[in-house]
C-alpha cells in the first residue's frame, strides 16, 4: 500500500498548541478592536460603518462587540485611525459581555464568577477526555468546515483526548454553530435533553453568539443563547480552528481564560 | 450580464411564460430557475431564468392582486419541481396540477391564518415558525420502513433530514427535508445597501463565499454599468479558484473518509488546511471573505506574487501525488465506480450544474460560456467533462478542475504585476432596475436575481445556488445502490444545505 509511505511524507505537521504557542495561531487576525481607548469625544462614528451594529460610541468611549462583529474589516478600511486588526486566536470567552472590547470593569467580576462555576461543574468529569457533539442550528456551512478541521493532522484534537461523537448520549460538550433557526429549535432542544449532565455548551461563531448579519429575520433567533444556556462564546465568521480549540480547552478548564 | 427582458402579456401571463420557456428550451437553452415574489393579496410575479451562451435571460409573468393559483409548470418541466414548492412556501401561490406540493423550505398551514415571508413585498414579517404537521409522512410499498438521517446528523454535518425508505438494503426512495435550516436570508437582503448585501451574499452558502459575492457583485455592476479594473478581475479569479480547490479537496476528503481510508483523509485534510491558510494569508479570511465588493476588490493579495506561486507549486505537487495514489487504490475505486449514477439524459433535461452535471456529460460552465472578470482575459483550460455519471466521474471532474484551478491561479497572479494596481475598485452605484448576475461556484453556477430601488437599496434579491438546483436530483441516483453507498453519494454531490434553504 502506498498510503503508509504517503502518511509519513511530511513528518509531524501537528501543532504544539496548547503546550507551546503556535505561530499561525498567534499571527491570525481573528478580531478587531478600537485603537482609541477611553475618550473618543468628537469622533463621529457613522451608523453605516458597521453592517451589524457592533460598534458603539457609549458616553464618548468607543466599544466593539466581537460577538456581533463579522470581521468584514470595513471599519479598519474606512477608519484606520480608530480601528485595527488584532492578531491571536484566543478569542473565546466565558461570558457574553466579555466579548465587548475594551471591557467594562464590572465584566471582570462576572467573568470570574462564571469561570468558578464552570470549573466546579467540570473539574472532576472532564479531566482526561471529552466527547463533543456538534449541532448545526442554522449555520452558513463554513463553521462546519472549521470544526471538521480540528480532526485534520494539523490540529489533531485526538491527541488532547478530544473526540467528536455521533450520539448526544456520549457527549460532554455541545458545539453549536449557526444563528438558531426556528426549524432547529426543537431538534436542538431534544439534543440538549438527551445529553447527560454535566454539560458544557459552546456557541461557535458570530452567528451563534448574536445572529451576526443573518438576524434579525423572521426565521431565526438572535443567536443560540435564546435557545440554550451557553457557557463559552466564540466569535468569528467563521471562527478559525484555533479559536474553536481555544473554546474547547476553555470549556473543560484546561487553560485559564483570556482577558481576565 | 444583461438587463432582463420582461414579457408579460395581460391575458394568461403564466401561459405566455410557459410558451416562451418552451420555445427557448426547445432551441437548446437551459432552464436555470423559477423564482417567485410578492404577496398574492397585492400582486405576485414569477420569473424564470434561462441560461444560454453569453447571457442569462429572465422571463417574467405578473399575476394580479387576488390571484392565488396558477397552472403549474412542473408537469411539463420537471426541473421546476422544487422551485414551485419553494414558491408555495415563501410566496403562497398554489401551482395547480403540481405532482407533490410538499413543503420544502418553510412548512406552513395552507389557510387564512398563515403568515408568509412574501419576498419582494414591502415589510418584514415578525416571526414565522415552521409548521411541522404540514409535512407529509406517508410511505408506500410492502415491508418498507424509513431510516431518518438527521436533522442532527451523525458527525459534523449541516442539518438536513434525509428519510431513507428501504425494505432493508436497497433504497427505492429517498425524501429530503432541508427546511430546519431556513434562515430567511432572501427577505433579509431587502432594504440593505449593496455594500451590506455583498457581505450577506458571502454568508448565503459559506463554503462558496467568493462565488456568491461575485454573482451578487456582477448583478450590481450590471445595474451600475460599472467595469471592474483588470487587477481586481485577476484577484477575483485567484480567490474563486482557490475556493474551488478547497471545496474539491473537501469532497475528496469526505469520499476517502466514507471508504475508511484514514491516511488519505488526513492527507486531503492537510492539503485543504494549507489551501485555506493560503487564502487567509492573501486576504485575512480563510474563506476569502471581504475581498469582493461591488465594483472590484478591497485589497491586493497580502503576499508577493513569487511567494504565492511557490506555495501553489508546493500544494499542487503534494495534491498530485496523493491523487495519483488514490486513483491507484482499487479498494477505493470499487466503492465509487458505478455508485450513485446520474442518468445523462436526466442531467441534461434537468440542467444539472457544476461537477455533478459535468460528470454526466453536461458541458455548461459559466466561466467558459458566459465568462466574467479575469476569465475573459485568461485562457481557461477546456471544461472537464465525463460521461459515466457515477460518483467516480464526478470525482474525476473535480480532480481535473483542481488541476485547471492551479493553472488559472498562476495565470491570474502572474498577470498582476503588469496591471495598474492603484485602483482596485470603481464606484458601483446601481441604478433602479433588475439584473441577473452569475458566477461558477465549486458546486456549479450561482445566480442572483437582484432588484434595486431608486434609493439604491435592495428591494428583492433571490440567490439561486447550484446546491438547490442539484439537490433535487439526489433522490434519483440511488438506482441499484444500497444503504452503505449513501455516504459516497452524498459526498460525491458535495453540496451545502445552507445554500439550499437559505
Amino acid at each position: 500500500m502506498p498510503w503508509v509511505l504517503r502518511g509519513l511524507r511530511n513528518g509531524v505537521v501537528t501543532t504544539g498548541y496548547p503546550r507551546r504557542s503556535d505561530p499561525y495561531a498567534e499571527a491570525f487576525p481573528a478580531s478587531v478592536r478600537p485603537l482609541v481607548v477611553g475618550s473618543a469625544n468628537g469622533v463621529p462614528v457613522d451608523d453605516t460603518l458597521c453592517p451589524t451594529g457592533a460598534i458603539h460610541n457609549r458616553a464618548g468611549a468607543l466599544q466593539l462587540d466581537a460577538g456581533q462583529c463579522i470581521l468584514c474589516g470595513r471599519c479598519v478600511r474606512e477608519r484606520p485611525d480608530l480601528f485595527g486588526w488584532v492578531s491571536g486566536s484566543q478569542t473565546a470567552r466565558l461570558h457574553r459581555q466579555a466579548l465587548v472590547v475594551p471591557q467594562l470593569p464590572e465584566t471582570d467580576e462576572a467573568v470570574e464568577l462564571v469561570r468558578r462555576q464552570l470549573a466546579a461543574r467540570v473539574r472532576r468529569m472532564f479531566r482526561r477526555s471529552v466527547h463533543i457533539r456538534h449541532v448545526d442550528a442554522g449555520s452558513d456551512g463554513s463553521e462546519e468546515w472549521e470544526a471538521l478541521a480540528l480532526l485534520n493532522p494539523v490540529y489533531d484534537v485526538h491527541r488532547l483526548g478530544i473526540f467528536f461523537t455521533a450520539s448526544p448520549r456520549h457527549a460532554d460538550v455541545l458545539l453549536i454553530t449557526g444563528v438558531g433557526s426556528h426549524g432547529m429549535a426543537e431538534p436542538l432542544r431534544r439534543t440538549v435533553e438527551a445529553t447527560p449532565r454535566p454539560l458544557v455548551v459552546i456557541a461557535a461563531g458570530t452567528d451563534a453568539v448574536s445572529g451576526g448579519l443573518v438576524a434579525p429575520s423572521y426565521a431565526v433567533a438572535e443567536g443560540i443563547g435564546e435557545l440554550v444556556d451557553v457557557d463559552v462564546w466564540v466569535p468569528g465568521s467563521p471562527p478559525s480552528p484555533f479559536s474553536l480549540l481555544h473554546a474547547l480547552l476553555l470549556a473543560v478548564g484546561r487553560i485559564p481564560p483570556e482577558g481576565r | 450580464m444583461s438587463r432582463s427582458a420582461v414579457r408579460s402579456p395581460a391575458q394568461d401571463p403564466v401561459g405566455a411564460l410557459h410558451h416562451a420557456l418552451h420555445m427557448r428550451l426547445a432551441s437548446g437553452q437551459r432552464f436555470a430557475a423559477l423564482l417567485g415574489r410578492g404577496d398574492p393579496d397585492a400582486g405576485t410575479s414569477l420569473t424564470a431564468l434561462v441560461a444560454h451562451d453569453g447571457d442569462v435571460t429572465a422571463l417574467s409573468a405578473t399575476l394580479p392582486a387576488g390571484v392565488t393559483h396558477y397552472p403549474a409548470l412542473t408537469p411539463q418541466l420537471p426541473a421546476a419541481f422544487w422551485y414551485e414548492r419553494a414558491i408555495h412556501d415563501l410566496v403562497g401561490l398554489l401551482p395547480d396540477g403540481h405532482p407533490r406540493l410538499d413543503p420544502l423550505v418553510l412548512p406552513h398551514r395552507d389557510d387564512a391564518s398563515r403568515l408568509l415571508p412574501h419576498p419582494g413585498a414591502p415589510g418584514q414579517p415578525d416571526r414565522i415558525e415552521p409548521y411541522e404537521r404540514a409535512l407529509s409522512v406517508h410511505l408506500h410499498g410492502t415491508g418498507v420502513f424509513t431510516i431518518p438521517h438527521g436533522p442532527v446528523r451523525s458527525g459534523v454535518f449541516e442539518s438536513v433530514e434525509y428519510l431513507v425508505e428501504t425494505p432493508g438494503e436497497d433504497i427505492p426512495h429517498l425524501r429530503i427535508r432541508p427546511h430546519a435550516k431556513h434562515r430567511g436570508v432572501q427577505k433579509r437582503f431587502e432594504g440593505m445597501t449593496v455594500d451590506d448585501g455583498v457581505l450577506l451574499a458571502e454568508r448565503v452558502e459559506g463554503i462558496a463565499s467568493v462565488a456568491h459575492a461575485l454573482a451578487f457583485a456582477h448583478a450590481v455592476e450590471t445595474l451600475a454599468v460599472a467595469r471592474v479594473p483588470v487587477a481586481a478581475a485577476m484577484i477575483r479569479v485567484l480567490h474563486a479558484e482557490l475556493e474551488r480547490i478547497a471545496n474539491h479537496l473537501d469532497v475528496l476528503g469526505k469520499l476517502t473518509d466514507a471508504a475508511g481510508l484514514a491516511v488519505a483523509t488526513a492527507r486531503f485534510g492537510l492539503h485543504k488546511e494549507h489551501t485555506l491558510r493560503l487564502v487567509g494569508a492573501l486576504s485575512g479570511s480563510r474563506f476569502g471573505r471581504g475581498v469582493v465588493v461591488p465594483g472590484g476588490v478591497t485589497a491586493l493579495p497580502r503576499l508577493p506574487a513569487d511567494e504565492v506561486t511557490a506555495e501553489l507549486d508546493r500544494l499542487q505537487h503534494a495534491i498530485n501525488g496523493d491523487v495519483r495514489a488514490l486513483l491507484d487504490t482499487s479498494s477505493f475505486l470499487d466503492r465509487v465506480r458505478t455508485a450513485g449514477p446520474l442518468d445523462p439524459e436526466l442531467a441534461r433535461t434537468h440542467g444539472a450544474l457544476g461537477p455533478i452535471g459535468r460528470g454526466s456529460g453536461c458541458t455548461d460552465d459559466c466561466r467558459a460560456s458566459r465568462p466574467y472578470d479575469g476569465y475573459q482575459q485568461l485562457a481557461p483550460p477546456p471544461v472537464a467533462v465525463r460521461s459515466a455519471g457515477d460518483a467516480q466521474a464526478r470525482m474525476q471532474v473535480r480532480i481535473d478542475e483542481i488541476e485547471a484551478a492551479f493553472y488559472l491561479t498562476r495565470q491570474a497572479i502572474g498577470r498582476l504585476p503588469d496591471c495598474d494596481t492603484d485602483q482596485l475598485s470603481v464606484v458601483a452605484q446601481p441604478g433602479a432596475g433588475q439584473a441577473v448576475g452569475w458566477a461558477e461556484a465549486p458546486q456549479g453556477e450561482v445566480l442572483y436575481l437582484l432588484d434595486v430601488d431608486d434609493a439604491a437599496r435592495i428591494s428583492y434579491c433571490a440567490p439561486r445556488s447550484a446546491s438547490f438546483h442539484n439537490l433535487m436530483l439526489f433522490p434519483s441516483i440511488f438506482v441499484g445502490d444500497i444503504l452503505t453507498d449513501f455516504p459516497f453519494n452524498e459526498a460525491s454531490f458535495g453540496l451545502s444545505i445552507a445554500g439550499v434553504v437559505m
